[in-house]
């Protein structure tokens, strides 16, 4: 178990003051001038030794993507932007970092600003999140009169600002292009990738977009260094700290930061007072918010939580969201219901997502009664593998991924239930 | 995607105007000049919140905020855009309520984590004691049920939120507890209503022993 001496987040649940009083004793802005004065390279590379992959859902390695950047600022500033529109179910890690670390936030976005050579940050906050967001504003004002934002930030000599923007419900706003046209005050539809952010993003400018819990994690790693960071973990790919979010039929569902690659079954029985009726009682976990696969019971028992070691029982880390369902749960109805989750959500853009969620929620919906024909299942796939990759982001494969898992592991209750239902009617 | 083709709530105010042009100026001042575009988000938000302090318009009972079709073009003029590109955003978030709304906007998340610790309890609780259906407002204009997706407080599943409050950690009985209280406007306390602390867990916590024996959970 990771020792609470290499914790990140010390006041996650909110024991202390969030605000600066509580911040500057946790240790916050302390050295900022020093790894300022190291210059970019330094970070970047300190954030490329840390192996920090984003901790937004995709994993993409966050000093790679910094240094896409254009290296001189031409006519166009930078900008950062920070994604905490956090929306995906089962997730509610970025929530308590906003409304008791907000501080960290904030440094941390003074650091990768800095490394990118942005003066200004936005922080796209999804809209139901009022009491976080009016958290982050407190701190953000907090900064701004203690001379931590604004005109040489925190005595580093680097102008920085960051303005905070509400979202107003809409989860494809979560999808980074889709962020930057909501940011510009337009429907939250992705954009083309290329061009790519960080070449032209918000207003056309170079942008990077970084997840909540990524770039609050900058600031420990720069000051205890990419290497720390880098001992936790199972291997170098899958490094540091990780926010698990705990949900469902567990005894004390709960928000923790552990080491990645703990195993699911340790960390479910530590922190979350074990499966309710115990281990044996367990059916499946989806394990990083709702569009990861769900895994069986006999996968959940061994697997470690990390991107590849996930990635290899055909599922994935995601946000780290547990969603655990113990043997009373009808897993059929908990898949349609995350289909009715991404029916309700598709921005509507692309045929294959807008038309295709609401047909396979529909089928779905069947499925639950088993009002259907067996080889339904077949076409339901197919129609799954037709929505994957045929559109702009990846809504239309999150969408397809949970019934493709439910398929893989639990068919033989859905056929189960088919038949049962004919029975019923036949008599 | 929002399904609606209302512009068209019952009732339109002809005209509206900001209450606080010092607000709306913030506004601006937050994104580069020539962005105001970028303004339209807090604009709507802001002529929302303003329509749920004036209140009910005429005599049209529901207290609740929401956004006239004239606010929508007076937001255009201040940002320069064509009124259409104000509709466009008006329509796509679902947090935007084109008709009037009860004093009392209660979401009810049903999602799957949510729908695991028991939110069909909660939404029954709350239709039967109101005696309205999801999507429905009750006749006073207080409450209106609303059936929303994840809104991102799954560890302390079930939830609701009501108007800018998050309650958290739901039974049937609690939630009816709060729809009590608010019927004689009294606001209770936000967030886990199981004597929870935030996210922590309920049986007490499992990491940071220094900081729990300070802060006294221990």
């Amino acid at each position: 178990m990771l020792k609470d001496q290499d914790r990140i987040y010390t006041n996650i649940y909110g024991w202390e003051s969030p605000f600066l009083d509580g911040a500057k004793a946790r240790g916050d802005y302390d050295g900022a001038k020093d790894i300022i004065g190291k210059g970019r390279d330094w970070i970047i590379d300190e954030m490329k030794a840390s192996g920090l992959r984003g901790r937004g859902g995709a994993g993409f390695p966050t000093g790679l993507k910094w240094s896409f950047m254009p290296k001189e600022v031409q006519e166009r500033p930078h900008y950062l932007v920070i994604n905490a529109d956090e929306s995906e179910p089962g997730t509610c890690k970025d929530r308590e970092i906003m409304r008791n670390e907000p501080h960290k936030l904030i440094e941390g976005a003074l650091y990768a600003a800095f490394a990118m050579q942005a003066h200004h940050c936005y922080i796209y906050v999804r809209g139901e999140f009022i009491s976080e967001a009016s958290n982050l504003v407190k701190a953000i004002y907090e900064a701004r009169e203690n001379g931590l934002l604004g005109k040489n930030a925190a005595n580093t000599g680097w102008d920085f600002d960051i303005t905070l923007h509400r979202g107003a419900g809409a989860y494809i706003c979560g999808e980074e292009t889709a962020l930057l046209e909501s940011l510009e005050g337009k429907k939250g539809q992705p954009r083309n990738k290329p061009p790519f952010p960080a070449m032209a993003g918000l207003y056309s400018c170079p942008t990077t977009i970084n997840n909540v819990e990524t770039i609050a994690s900058v600031p420990d790693i720069l000051k205890r260094g990419g290497e720390w960071f880098a001992s936790f973990g199972k291997d170098e790919k899958n490094t540091g700290t990780k926010l698990f979010c705990i949900s469902g039929h567990v005894n004390s569902p709960c928000v923790v930061e552990e080491e990645m690659g703990i195993p699911m079954k340790e960390l479910i029985d530590k922190h979350a007072g074990g499966v309710r009726g115990g281990w044996d009682n367990l059916k499946a976990v989806i394990p990083g918010g709702s569009s990861c696969p769900i895994l069986p019971k006999d996968v959940c028992d061994t697997v470690l939580m990390d991107f590849d070691s996930l990635r290899e029982v055909q599922s994935g880390l995601g946000t780290a969201g547990l969603i655990v369902m113990d043997q009373s749960t009808d897993v059929v109805y908990a898949i349609a219901r995350l289909s009715h989750f991404y029916m309700h959500e598709s921005c509507g853009q692309c045929t294959p997502c807008r038309e295709g969620t609401g047909w396979m929620w529909r089928v779905m919906s069947r499925l639950v009664k088993g009002d259907a024909e067996i080889d339904e299942i077949d076409t339901l796939l197919e129609v799954t593998k037709e929505i994957e990759g045929h559109t702009i982001c990846a809504h239309g494969d999150a969408s397809a991924w949970p019934i493709q898992g439910l398929m893989r592991h639990f068919r033989s209750d859905v056929e189960d239930r088919i038949h049962e239902f004919k029975k019923a009617q036949a008599a | 995607m929002k399904k609606s083709d209302a512009l068209g709530a019952p009732f339109q105010p002809e005209t509206f105007e900001f209450a606080d042009m010092s607000l709306v100026e913030e506004i601006f001042s937050r994104y580069p000049k020539g962005r105001e575009h970028s303004g339209i988000m807090p604009l709507l938000d802001l002529a929302q919140r303003q329509v749920a302090e004036t209140g009910p318009y005429g005599d049209y009972p529901r207290g609740g905020g929401w956004i006239p079709k004239a606010a929508m073009d007076k937001i255009a003029e201040l940002c320069g855009v064509w009124p259409m590109k104000v509709y466009e955003v008006a329509t796509f978030y679902s947090m935007y309520n084109l008709e009037p709304v009860g004093r009392y906007l209660v979401q009810l998340c049903t999602t799957t984590p949510c729908w695991l610790c028991g939110s069909s309890d909660v939404v029954k609780a709350c239709t039967d004691h109101l005696g309205i259906g999801m999507g429905q407002t009750t006749e006073d204009g207080y409450f209106t049920l609303m059936e929303v997706e994840c809104l991102g407080a799954c560890s302390n599943a079930p939830m609701i939120q009501v108007n800018d409050d998050y309650f958290e950690d739901l039974t049937a009985e609690t939630v009816v507890e709060i729809l009590k209280s608010l019927q004689k406007d009294v606001m209770p306390p936000s967030g886990p209503q199981n004597g929870r602390r935030g996210s922590m867990a309920l049986t007490g916590p499992t990491t940071l022993e220094e900081q729990a024996k300070k802060a006294g959970v221990a």
